[in-house]
């Protein structure tokens, strides 16, 4: 054996697996996506390349349609952005994916498996999707360690509350997620004393204590400084990737720094999909939303 | 009748009776009116002054060591009895009556001479049917079966509870079955016309003590529904309201004595008035700073209610005072034969309403009702358009507290007036308007209505206290399952 | 583990050659070498770490029971009530000025009883938000149990020498009812006093809390459950002695009840139980369980979004204050000598919530003192005053809710924080 020979050998390898990864790295998922997998109850089957898929997706209110035929769906680790005038129906669907509002009509899956039209909220949010409100909702009486630990995901009885310690595992994550979210220096403070900003990573920190998989925020810089938006959208982009984000946001900058692909809903339906210059050009996103 | 021992005297007192004319009522009359003399084996009759002999009705002179005639009290009872007995033959109808009233329920078989004579002159058709049932009644201890079969039939058509006593006590010794027969049947007939009365008699307790309720919480309502104000204190403002009118009372009983009967007139608008500034001042002075905390203003209107307890103790004495009703409240009407409606409950029942259409007039068709509605709903804006927000809620909760006081009027005219007259109220104004639900008059007032009607229903099964219990049990169980009350506004949660 | 396609992060970092953000390690005591967190800091923030400096967060450790300071406190209480107490009382004569009067024991006693409920009130509402206006039923419960069974230590001794309890003579019943069956056994009666007002706050506390009733209109229905409760035990018929309940108590145990030596061990005995919930009280709202307590009074739908439910916590707070004020009732009721239904009445209860907050909410040390401070009051007007009573607790309930919402604890705090800047 000489090392050319060694060499050559390892290429050969090397394009072997390359072609391979070929056939495996297609968009739907390659020859390990057929039909003949096994699914596993609970888990998110993402082989297909989507995590969150609706489609047609209507619901009215009162003879209001708000939710008019939508069809969304977003890949795995993806960071999404949707934006839209008021009353486009944004805050309405996200009510639909988390389980509070019943659609009318349409499917709503979570990975290729997992109908969430199937469960309730609080089902839904066992399995892996978590929500974050406009208005933090932080323990206001508690530090900030406290509200993390309490969104620990552990048993959350009575009784194992009462002998609860932290086990190496578990402060390990806490710290991980406390630097990931800007708080490791205010550990010890009480999150009623924390700005509007910390306090919505806070909240942020104790949705990811969680370990979701899908995290669906609506407009979370509402009411930041400049820095706090800045910091946010560091935040967001180390979580892409790992899990993957639904914002809706209007500020528009936030989202030229985060965004691959922006979603415009208009009146309950996509107006409009594509990256944020795309959409920033299309017409009718400019009489709708944009503005001239 | 008048010598010798008491036996001796009521046996000759009844052969008397049984063959009573005129002088002999007129004797028996005297002997009642303690109006007798005798000085050894001589009777007198005295009246103005003025002796009379007995028999001939000649005027004697009276000698000055005549003795009085004792009655001794089984004497003076037999006397009454003689008396209305004799009345029944008198010429005077009103007079029959009044001794039927007097005779009822009696079964004294010496009687029957007399009631059989009776009921063979009498022409009025209510007297003669009342005489019968008298007569039917003394009949059933005949030793002739057919005249107790007869008696029994008759008495199946009576409507009164005195019968029905009748029917079980001769059931208890009869031993001939198809008198027994004949006697139960009566007994279940009896018993379903007095079913109706006791059923009436029930809802209408209940409608009363609903009544009751609806003043008490009608002010409650109004400061917890409109207001969202638990006001621990609002028996106290009951009891201003009781107190208001027991001064007026005494106001009037010192000066205005002749108009006596009219003070409740002046009574109602003083105890809303006191009971109102009350709460004004309260409002002003605690509960505004307490808005948006519904637990401390709980503990704190609490601390106001001690407070308010002791004033009146320390003022009026802790004792209760007493409170009359009007002439024209006292008494009832009699509808059936065990059911009697007194008036002051009557009057109360139309007071209540008339409380409530005039709060529901003044809620829903003035002004003020306009602002107060309007400031409950969306303080801001109300705020933004002009309306005086903090003179609103004094004005509500001064309506509110008014009302507590028009309530503490009316109990006083049915109840005692004490220092702890709220505490006895205020547990069962707050489950009204747990159960009634906030922000709806209506509601209140079918829970009031509901819960007064039940807990007399039950009281006819359990007794007073266990029917408590009993309401209060449910009303925990009903939250279980409504915990917005019977009717709520969409969106509001049973929480503060 | 990676996605079956890499994000951006990674092929950004794959180009720039980093290594992937590893976990940040931490410790509790020593801080620990960790890796570098890859990303620039945009702005500054003081309190982080700069670019390539090691980022070191340190988390709180689980703090101890009492502070040294605590426990100072708690040892001087501890020596006050099982040496001092008994030492003043029952050896230092009675001429002497530092004779502590049989009267002032039983007092402090009962005081301390009351000490313990304002302690299990604060529990319950302090860190729970649940303000109960019922717990005297609980007390009661527990007072009457021991009641049942003083009664049944009379034996022969009462006014018609029977053995069945004089006020069962006068209503001519000739057998112990059914639930007097273990009320001359003291092991059983122990029991009672912890098992009856257990089931009874469990039984309520479920179907109260099932239903969702919060705030206001549950402390209305807690103060409907005393009041039917009392009503109750006014009846005749329920066999406990009607409304004049349970009194002349001989012997408890078989030792006369009314020696110095008696009460001065049931006051050791209170003084301990109390100090004992207070430590215990102290683990609980130290665990997560209290922090989860805690999180249910402020913003209980976030806690029920956390995945906890908050009925089992509810209902074992409840339970817990339920059995804690039951206990003090037993201790309660040989001390007074008497036990009746008006310690039923829905006044008493708000009595205890005022305790609670005439201290401080939510401080656990505060209730107690409220405790001492209104009841202490309570004594020496009622001799001194007795018609301004009424106005001061009265007053005290205004004064709290309007100037005070943090007590004398919340005060203190305040003055030393004032008085430190």
């Amino acid at each position: 054996m000489t090392p050319d020979l060694l060499e050559e050998g390892a290429r050969r390898v090397e394009r072997h697996g390359a072609a391979l990864t070929g056939l495996n790295n297609t968009a739907s998922g390659g020859r390990s996506a057929s039909a003949g997998r096994i699914a596993t109850a609970g888990e998110v089957d993402v082989a297909h390349g989507r995590i969150l898929y609706l489609e047609d997706v209507s619901v009215s209110f009162d003879g209001f349609k708000a939710i008019n035929k939508l069809s969304l769906d977003i890949a795995p680790g993806e960071l999404r952005c949707i934006i839209g005038p008021n009353g486009a129906g944004k805050t309405t669907m996200m009510d639909i994916i988390i389980g509070k509002t019943r659609p009318d009509a349409g499917t709503v899956f979570f990975g290729s498996t997992i109908d969430l039209l199937r469960h309730k909220e609080a089902e839904i949010a066992q399995l892996g999707i978590g929500r974050k409100f406009q208005k933090p909702t932080v323990f206001e009486q508690l530090t900030v360690f406290e509200n993390l630990e309490l969104a620990l995901k552990t048993n959350k009885g009575v009784k194992s509350s009462m002998f609860f310690k932290l086990d190496s595992r578990q402060s390990d994550r806490l710290a991980e997620i406390l630097v990931t979210i800007h708080l490791a220096g205010s550990v010890n403070r009480l999150a009623g004393n924390l700005s509007h900003g910390q306090k919505q990573w806070l909240e942020i920190g104790m949705l990811l204590m969680q370990d979701p998989k899908l995290l669906l925020l609506d407009e979370p810089v509402a009411g930041m400084t400049d820095e706090e938006t800045a910091r946010t959208a560091e935040l967001f982009l180390t979580l892409k990737g790992k899990h993957s984000l639904m914002v809706v946001e209007h500020d528009m900058s936030f989202i030229r720094t985060i965004s691959e692909i922006v979603t415009v809903l208009c009146d309950g339906s996509v107006l409009a999909q594509g990256t944020l210059d795309q959409v920033q050009a299309d017409e009718r996103v400019i009489e709708v939303y944009l503005g001239r | 009748m008048v010598f010798g021992d008491t036996d001796a005297r009521v046996a000759a007192l009844s052969q008397a009776a049984a063959n009573a004319d005129e002088k002999t009522a007129a004797f028996i009359q005297a002997l009642a009116d303690d109006a007798v003399k005798t000085r050894g084996e001589q009777v007198f009759v005295v009246k103005d002054d003025k002796a009379f002999d007995p028999l001939t009705g000649a005027e004697q002179a009276l000698p000055p060591d005549a003795e009085d005639v004792i009655n001794p009290n089984l004497m003076r009872s037999e006397l009454d009895n003689a008396l209305a007995a004799v009345k029944l033959l008198s010429r005077d109808e009103k007079l029959r009556a009044e001794a039927l009233k007097t005779l009822a329920g009696e079964s004294d078989e010496a009687r029957l001479p007399l009631i059989e004579k009776a009921y063979g002159l009498e022409t009025v058709p209510a007297l003669k049917s009342q005489l019968g049932l008298m007569r039917a009644a003394i009949l059933l201890g005949s030793p002739d079966k057919a005249k107790r079969l007869d008696a029994a039939g008759q008495l199946a058509s009576s409507k009164s509870p005195a019968t029905k006593t009748v029917l079980i006590e001769r059931l208890g010794s009869e031993t001939d079955a198809d008198v027994k027969v004949a006697l139960q049947a009566a007994l279940a007939k009896v018993e379903a016309s007095l079913a109706w009365g006791d059923k009436l008699g029930a809802i209408f307790s209940g409608i009363s003590l609903g009544s009751i309720l609806l003043l008490v919480a009608l002010g409650l309502a109004i400061t917890y529904g409109l207001m969202g104000v638990i006001n621990m204190a609002h028996g106290e403002l009951m009891m201003i309201g009781a107190y208001a009118t027991y001064v007026v009372q005494g106001l009037f009983q010192r000066y205005l004595p002749g108009a006596f009967d009219w003070y409740l007139l002046a009574a109602v608008p003083v105890a809303f008035m006191a009971s109102a500034l009350t709460g004004a001042v309260l409002e002003r002075g605690v509960i505004r700073f307490l808005y948006g905390r519904p637990l401390e203003t709980l503990l704190a209107t609490w601390g106001i209610s001690l407070m308010l307890q002791q004033l009146v103790r320390s003022i009026f004495g802790a004792q209760n005072v007493g409170v009359e009703n009007p002439v024209w409240m006292s008494g009832g009407v009699q509808v059936l034969g065990n059911l009697s409606l007194p008036y002051n409950r009557l009057v109360i029942i139309g007071f209540a309403l008339a409380v409530l259409l005039g709060m529901g007039w003044l809620i829903g068709r003035t002004r003020l009702g306009l602002f107060v509605r309007g400031v409950t709903q969306n303080r801001p804006i109300a705020s933004c358009m002009g309306v005086n927000t903090a003179r609103i809620d004094t004005y509500a909760f001064a309506l509110g507290s008014g009302i507590a006081g028009l309530a503490g009027c009316a109990l006083s005219q049915v109840g005692n007036v004490g220092p702890d007259l709220g505490q006895g109220y205020i547990v069962d104004a707050f489950m009204v308007v747990v159960l009634g639900g906030v922000g709806q008059l209506a509601g209140t007032v079918y829970a009031a209505l509901g819960l007064g009607i039940l807990n007399k229903f039950l009281e006819g099964w359990t007794g007073a206290v266990l029917a408590k219990i009993a309401v209060l049990v449910l009303i925990i169980v009903f939250i279980q399952k409504r915990p917005q009350g019977i009717f709520a506004m969409k969106g509001r949660s049973a929480e503060a | 583990m990676s996605t079956p396609f890499p994000t951006l992060n990674e092929s950004l970092r794959a180009e720039q050659g980093m290594a992937p953000a590893g976990a940040v390690t931490v410790a509790r005591t020593s801080p620990q070498p960790s890796s570098q967190r890859g990303e620039e800091a945009s702005g500054a923030q003081a309190d982080s770490s700069q670019a390539s400096a090691q980022q070191t967060v340190t988390l709180p450790g689980k703090g101890p029971l009492l502070t040294r300071g605590g426990w100072s406190a708690f040892m001087a209480a501890l020596i006050a009530v099982c040496a001092l107490a008994p030492m003043l009382n029952l050896w230092v004569p009675e001429s002497s000025a530092l004779h502590l009067s049989t009267y002032a024991v039983a007092l402090l006693g009962k005081i301390m009883c009351y000490a313990i409920c304002a302690l299990a009130m604060d529990l319950i509402w302090g860190y729970t938000g649940i303000l109960s206006l019922g717990h005297g039923v609980f007390f009661a419960l527990g007072g009457y149990a021991m009641g049942m069974y003083l009664m049944r230590q009379i034996g022969l001794e009462g006014n018609y020498k029977s053995n069945l309890p004089d006020f069962m003579v006068f209503l001519d019943w000739k057998t112990l009812p059914w639930h007097w069956t273990f009320s001359d056994s003291f092991a059983a009666t122990l029991i009672l006093i912890v098992a009856v007002p257990a089931v009874v706050a469990f039984v309520f506390g479920y179907f109260a809390f099932r239903s969702r009733i919060k705030g206001v209109y549950f402390s209305i229905i807690t103060q409907a459950m005393t009041f039917a409760a009392m009503l109750l035990f006014f009846r005749n018929e329920t066999g406990f002695g009607g409304n004049n309940g349970f009194t002349d108590f001989k012997r408890l145990l078989d030792i006369p009840v009314a020696t110095p030596a008696m009460r001065m061990t049931l006051f050791v005995m209170t003084g301990l139980t109390l100090l004992g919930f207070f430590l215990f009280a102290k683990w609980l709202v130290g665990s997560k369980f209290g922090r989860v307590l805690q999180a249910i009074r402020d913003a209980e739908t976030r806690v029920m979004f956390s995945g906890y439910s908050p009925l089992g916590y509810k209902l074992t707070i409840w339970v817990i204050s339920a059995v804690m004020c039951g206990v003090a009732g037993a201790l309660y009721v040989p001390q007074v000598g008497i036990i009746n239904p008006g310690e039923m009445s829905p006044a008493n209860s708000i009595e205890i919530a005022i305790w609670a907050a005439v201290g401080g909410r939510a401080s656990l040390i505060g209730p107690i003192v409220g405790a001492f401070i209104v009841n202490g009051a309570k004594s020496w007007l009622t001799v001194a005053y007795p018609e301004f009573w009424l106005y001061f607790l009265g007053a005290l309930f205004i004064g709290v809710t309007l100037f005070l919402p943090n007590g004398v604890v919340g005060l203190v705090k305040k003055l030393r924080k004032g008085g430190e800047q």
